[in-house]
């Protein structure tokens, strides 16, 4: 009788997979309209590496979520991306060294506790404090007087507090900087800066799994790696309301799965666009489709550490390389447009006067076959034999890495001079970089944190900064940047940084090759997505089609 | 002569009243089998025991017959017939590429890129512009040498190890059979991603390596079956009573039987390795440019296959015929050496 | 029969330690995995000592695997950098990934086995060659193309079903997946199926079957089915856990967040508890599910005895 048994089993799960079916096949069809005001955006999204702490996050998924949930002392214009103030009411200086930051009053966390100077000073106290062990105060907060008290490069730290933050009053404080710094304030709309309710200090874990902050939206819920909810915050003081019930923030692993379900209706904003979406994305989506500048810039670094790239052949060889690049074919074919061939070290949405030169790098940045050959042969051919571009196998690289290889090869008229080198994971490749490993060139990007060229130049190119991954050191560089720092004129040292910039089109330790574009689609159950300079939604503005 | 030996089961009384007589005329014990099933994929395992009972009693007479039998057997099968004729040409197309395509895999164009078919690039081109035609072509050495030198690699490893645990027995079997269950463990997948981001090597013989060493406790496994019940056969008491050697044994006597079984799951398991090498690609850890292979242009017009079908279409083709050859080759020689299934 | 499961149990130990030792060797060898929750910047080197320090990674590998495995017996896995709980990360994925391996395993024996059933007892007939080119044709193509292609036509373009799995994962939206997980075990077990029933479909007790003038319904079911299955039993038992360690690519395509994602996220993190956490887990599934295929071999075979 076992026979008989089985045999009903098996007809048993063919009837719950018919059933199964069949219930799909009703839910797809009732999709949540809603009206203006409370309907509910469903966004892609990618999941956050470390916890959601501002000190602590330092890759785009996670600071997405923050700009959501927390306002800062100042925010940037989502168009013009110029820094405005948001919870501060003034910040004011006389020297470009010591600052004196007001808040505006009556701004609360969603946990209905006040936002008070406290709220800042002991945020970023607790979050340079060395045995909090938070990853990204560097360059952030290096700046601030006290830092190293706080965060000794070796041992353990002095003191537990920086010596130059000061509570004046529940609204007021003053931070005072080691030395001048005239565009210091601009800096501060960074997430890294946004204060901490006083739940915070009182319970992290329970904060961690679901962080109280003072921005426009609060989180509601947060299936970790799976979906996280969030509503308008009622407590919410800033000018940046949402117009929509709120977000629903969606997982993906695969940008493909996340595209797939947008066509689907699944997903309403989507800016995590695979390439290979890119060439019928604005016709699939009938023009629901946005394709503007960000301050995103990608690049190729050169190991200048190693004694053969270091030499004054090697710069032409550099120079030849970067000439050998035919950026405006690789934008086209394998972007589609989405990335502009990038012909200085920063980006256009600096603006011509916050720092950005059209043209700055000049002929070695142009595509130019037979003077990168001849530059290249007069270098003495590439150090090695051969030139390997490596890159993280784990992101969206590999086919412009290959194209620039492509491009490399057809100039040289050798099929081999340069082949893409993967490395299986981001992780393994930032070991790589940061371990001095590399022997050739490697894939460099950088999104800004704020937008100002200092932003763009120093992190990347001053004598061991935090992402100087090049290992280039340039005094002339270095003593520029400095110089531009303590300017009190904001034009006189945007063109400090401009002169210092120009050291690197010589030698060219970095290849500049495009400006990245931030890229959304949307479903059409949704309207007015932009995308802001950091090429994040403005998902306050995001409304909901009746 | 095929069947000079009644071709049934033996030892089990044909007894339709108990609907057990089992497919497994020599079915061991759980004890000689240890923690292993009787067999992976396919009906393989208990294949062994009938070519072993169809043959005859001296070992010489044994191979010979045996397989001058599956020889004659295969010649007269269509299908084995067109999977070899498939694979002679997948050979030389390996070998050389040259005979078949002038233009070279790593010259393109990307001012051409995913452009349809023209004339003088059937395949047309794929998003470096590179022809896709000539890449076919000059992938099909990568994609078969894995496929090959892996199956080789892990029949050899797995038939060497699965031998001496069956041959043996005891404690050397258990401590074969465990690392074997250990290996047998490790998703293959993962392993992949781990194992093969762990060696910083761009070199095919890395992924040959990899595929070998997660690779052999299958063959390892049927190996060891297959000698159990080969050497449980009449004729190896015999041998063995006359005071054959133990490497004379294993070697003259038990190898010959045990091989058929092998050599079917090995035929099977190359398709398979050729397909995993293009999945690895897609998960990033596979083969690595300069190198042209079918996984590699696979994986990266998988998502593309909207736009430009024709990048997918062509290396998939080319993959699909060449496991497709392989495995109906599996099969055929499979019915060969399986007299039942005559 | 209760002594010879004890041993099978005890067996085990050994197999589990080894591969939970190469894994996390393997993954440890992978590399420090602090610099990378720096992104794009440098690790400060003060505080990359300090996380280190955190996490143990100063220790030498064996001391770490030991901490690791006595951890495991005080139901500690280990946490990921973002602080979750290993084992909180077990309990929401091993049920998604469960139902996908059910959805997929129920798909690979009504389908498989029906298939190979047909195609046995019409062998050489039209049915049972389109059968055979069916199966060919599914196992030479590589699972993600098949995912990739299947999502779009039916997902995207034809809007049949979800094109991918919602929050939740429910049945309904598991469906394709599953099939594309299964697609190229059910190849095999209906290659496999057919097989064994063209065999023994010859064989003399089903002759003796027939003759007796039992119905062909019942002769299939109560002999021909129960006798040919014991091949394919086997072959699905050890195919359980590869199904649950090959959804990493099917979980990828269609976004289902279950042990393939985390094993993959985990990886590329480089975050050892993780990976340790979630394969340790696909072992015992394993050992276990090779254990009872081979207890389940005396309920279909009695001659054979475990003792």
């Amino acid at each position: 009788m076992r026979g008989a048994t089985q045999a009903k089993f098996a007809a048993g799960a063919i009837a719950i997979a018919l059933a199964a079916t069949a219930c799909s096949s009703g839910s797809s069809g009732s999709s949540s309209g809603g009206s203006n005001a409370s309907g509910v955006v469903n966004a892609w999204w990618g999941d956050p590496q470390n916890p959601l702490i501002p000190t602590d996050t330092n890759e785009v998924n996670g600071g997405a979520v923050l700009n959501m949930i927390f306002t800062g002392l100042k925010t940037y214009d989502p168009k013009t991306a110029k820094a405005m103030n948001a919870n501060a009411e003034s910040i004011t200086t006389t020297d470009q060294q010591n600052f004196t930051i007001k808040l505006k009053p009556g701004w609360k966390f969603s946990d209905g506790t006040p936002v008070t100077a406290h709220s800042y000073v002991d945020a970023w106290n607790w979050g340079t404090y060395l045995p909090n062990g938070q990853n990204n105060t560097d360059p952030f907060f290096t700046a601030i007087k006290g830092y190293t008290d706080v965060h000794p490069a070796s041992g353990s730290p002095k003191a537990t507090t920086m010596s130059g933050l000061k509570v004046v009053d529940d609204n007021t404080f003053t931070v005072a900087l080691t030395s001048k710094f005239s565009t210091w304030p601009d800096t501060l709309g960074y997430s890294a800066f946004y204060p901490l309710p006083k739940a915070f200090f009182a319970d992290k874990a329970k904060w961690e799994a679901k962080p109280i902050g003072n921005g426009p939206y609060v989180i509601s819920s947060w299936t970790k790696s799976q979906q996280m909810q969030l509503r308008p915050n009622s407590t919410y003081s800033g000018d940046q309301k949402p117009k929509n019930g709120g977000i629903n923030l969606k997982v993906y692993t695969d940008p493909n799965a996340a595209y797939a379900d947008l066509q689907s209706g699944n997903l309403d904003v989507d800016n995590g666009l695979p390439n290979s979406a890119l060439k019928t994305v604005a016709t699939d989506l009938n023009g629901r489709y946005i394709n503007q500048p960000a301050g995103i810039i990608q690049t190729i670094s050169f190991p200048m550490y190693q004694a053969n790239w270091n030499t004054a052949g090697a710069q032409k060889v550099r120079q030849g390389l970067s000439m050998a690049i035919d950026r405006a074919t690789i934008t086209k074919q394998i972007f589609n447009n989405t990335r502009t061939p990038a012909t200085d070290w920063t980006s256009p949405v600096l603006g011509e006067a916050g720092g950005y030169k059209e043209g700055l790098c000049g002929d070695n940045c142009t595509y130019n076959p037979t003077k990168a050959k001849q530059l290249i042969e007069a270098g003495g051919g590439i150090p090695g034999g051969q030139l390997t571009i490596s890159y993280n196998a784990d992101g969206p690289h590999k086919e412009w890495v290959d194209a620039v290889c492509n491009s490399i090869n057809n100039v040289l008229g050798n099929s081999k001079s340069c082949v893409g080198k993967p490395v299986g994971t981001f992780a393994d490749f930032r070991n790589q970089v940061t371990g001095k490993r590399e022997t050739g060139a490697f894939r460099t990007g950088w999104q800004m944190d704020y937008p100002l060229i200092q932003d763009f130049l120093q992190p990347q190119y001053f004598t061991d900064a935090a992402s100087n991954d090049s290992h280039w050191s340039n005094a002339t560089f270095d003593s520029l940047v400095n110089q531009a720092n303590a300017e009190g004129d904001t034009t006189k040292a945007v063109q400090d940084f401009r002169t210092a910039e120009q050291q690197l089109v010589t030698d060219m330790p970095a290849i500049p090759l495009w400006y990245q574009n931030g890229t959304a689609g949307w479903s059409s159950k949704v309207s007015n997505v932009t995308l802001d300079p950091f090429s994040v939604p403005v998902y306050t503005d995001i409304t909901v089609n009746k | 002569m095929p069947d000079q030996q009644p071709n049934k089961h033996n030892g089990v009384p044909e007894d339709s009243s108990t609907e057990l007589s089992s497919a497994f005329p020599e079915t061991p014990t759980l004890g000689a089998m240890g923690a292993q099933p009787l067999l992976d994929k396919e009906d393989l395992s208990h294949s062994a025991p009938q070519s072993a009972e169809a043959v005859g009693v001296t070992d010489r007479e044994v191979a010979r017959s045996l397989w001058q039998d599956a020889w004659r057997e295969l010649r007269r099968n269509p299908v084995f017939l067109i999977s070899g004729v498939l694979i002679v040409l997948l050979l030389l197309v390996a070998i050389w590429p040259g005979l078949f395509d002038s233009t070279s895999p790593l010259s393109c164009d990307l001012s051409k890129s995913q452009l349809g078919p023209t004339s003088g690039h059937p395949f047309g081109f794929d998003t470096q512009g590179c022809d896709v035609y000539a890449r076919t072509i000059h992938g099909a050495r990568a994609s078969i040498t894995v496929g090959v030198f892996a199956t080789a690699g892990a029949a050899l490893l797995g038939t060497l190890m699965g031998g001496l645990a069956g041959f043996f027995g005891g404690w050397i079997d258990a401590v074969i059979s465990r690392i074997a269950d250990i290996f047998f463990g490790i998703p293959i997948l993962l392993g992949g991603l781990v194992f093969l981001s762990v060696i910083p090597s761009q070199s095919i013989w890395v992924v040959v390596g990899f595929i070998v060493v997660l690779g052999w406790p299958q063959i390892a496994r049927i190996a060891r079956g297959a000698v159990i019940t080969a050497k449980q056969q009449d004729y190896v008491t015999a041998a063995q009573a006359l005071g054959a050697g133990n490497s004379r044994m294993l070697l003259r006597h038990i190898m010959p039987n045990a091989l058929a079984p092998i050599i079917v799951v090995a035929t099977i398991a190359l398709g398979t390795y050729i397909s995993l090498e293009a999945t690895l690609s897609y998960l990033g850890v596979g083969l690595k440019p300069p190198t042209v292979s079918w996984g590699i242009d696979i994986s990266s017009a998988a998502d593309t296959f909207r736009n430009a079908p024709h990048m997918l279409l062509f290396p998939a083709g080319a993959l699909c015929i060449t496991i497709l050859a392989f495995i109906m080759l599996g099969d055929a020689v499979r019915d060969a050496l399986d007299p039942k299934l005559r | 029969m209760g002594r010879y499961v004890i041993r099978r149990l005890l067996q085990m130990i050994p197999v589990f330690i080894g591969t939970t030792f190469i894994i996390f060797a393997m993954v440890h060898a992978l590399g420090d995995p602090v610099n990378a929750l720096f992104g794009d910047k440098a690790p400060d080197p003060a505080v990359a000592a300090q996380l280190r320090q955190s996490l143990g990674l100063n220790d030498p590998l064996w001391l770490q695997y030991l901490h690791y495995m006595r951890g495991i017996f005080t139901g500690d896995l280990g946490k990921t950098f973002s602080g979750e709980q290993v084992t909180s990360l077990l309990a929401s994925a091993y049920p998604t990934t469960l139902k996908l391996t059910a959805v997929a395993f129920s798909i690979e024996v009504i389908l498989g086995i029906g298939l190979g059933l047909v195609s046995g007892l019409r062998r050489g007939k039209s049915v049972d060659t389109l059968v055979m080119v069916f199966t060919l044709v599914v196992i030479s193509i590589p699972v993600f193309v098949i995912g990739y292609v299947l999502q779009y036509l039916l997902g995207v373009k034809w809007g049949i079903v979800n094109a991918t799995a919602g929050y939740g994962a429910p049945i309904s939206d598991l469906i394709l997946p599953g099939f594309v997980l299964a697609s190229v075990s059910l190849a095999y077990v209906a290659r496999l199926t057919r097989t064994t029933v063209a065999e023994n479909s010859k064989a003399d007790y089903v002759r003796t079957a027939t003759a007796k003038g039992l119905p062909r319904r019942r002769v299939i079911t109560h002999h021909l089915l129960r006798n040919s299955l014991i091949p394919v039993i086997t072959f699905l038992g050890t195919d359980l856990g590869a199904l649950m360690g090959g959804a990493l690519v099917t979980e990828r395509i269609f976004n289902i967040q279950g042990v393939g994602y985390w094993l993959y996220q985990g990886i590329v993190r480089q975050n050892t508890p993780t990976v340790v956490g979630f394969v340790t887990i696909l072992v015992v599934v394993y050992l276990l599910a090779n254990l009872l295929v081979d207890l389940l071999y005396a309920v279909l075979d009695p001659r054979i005895r475990y003792a």
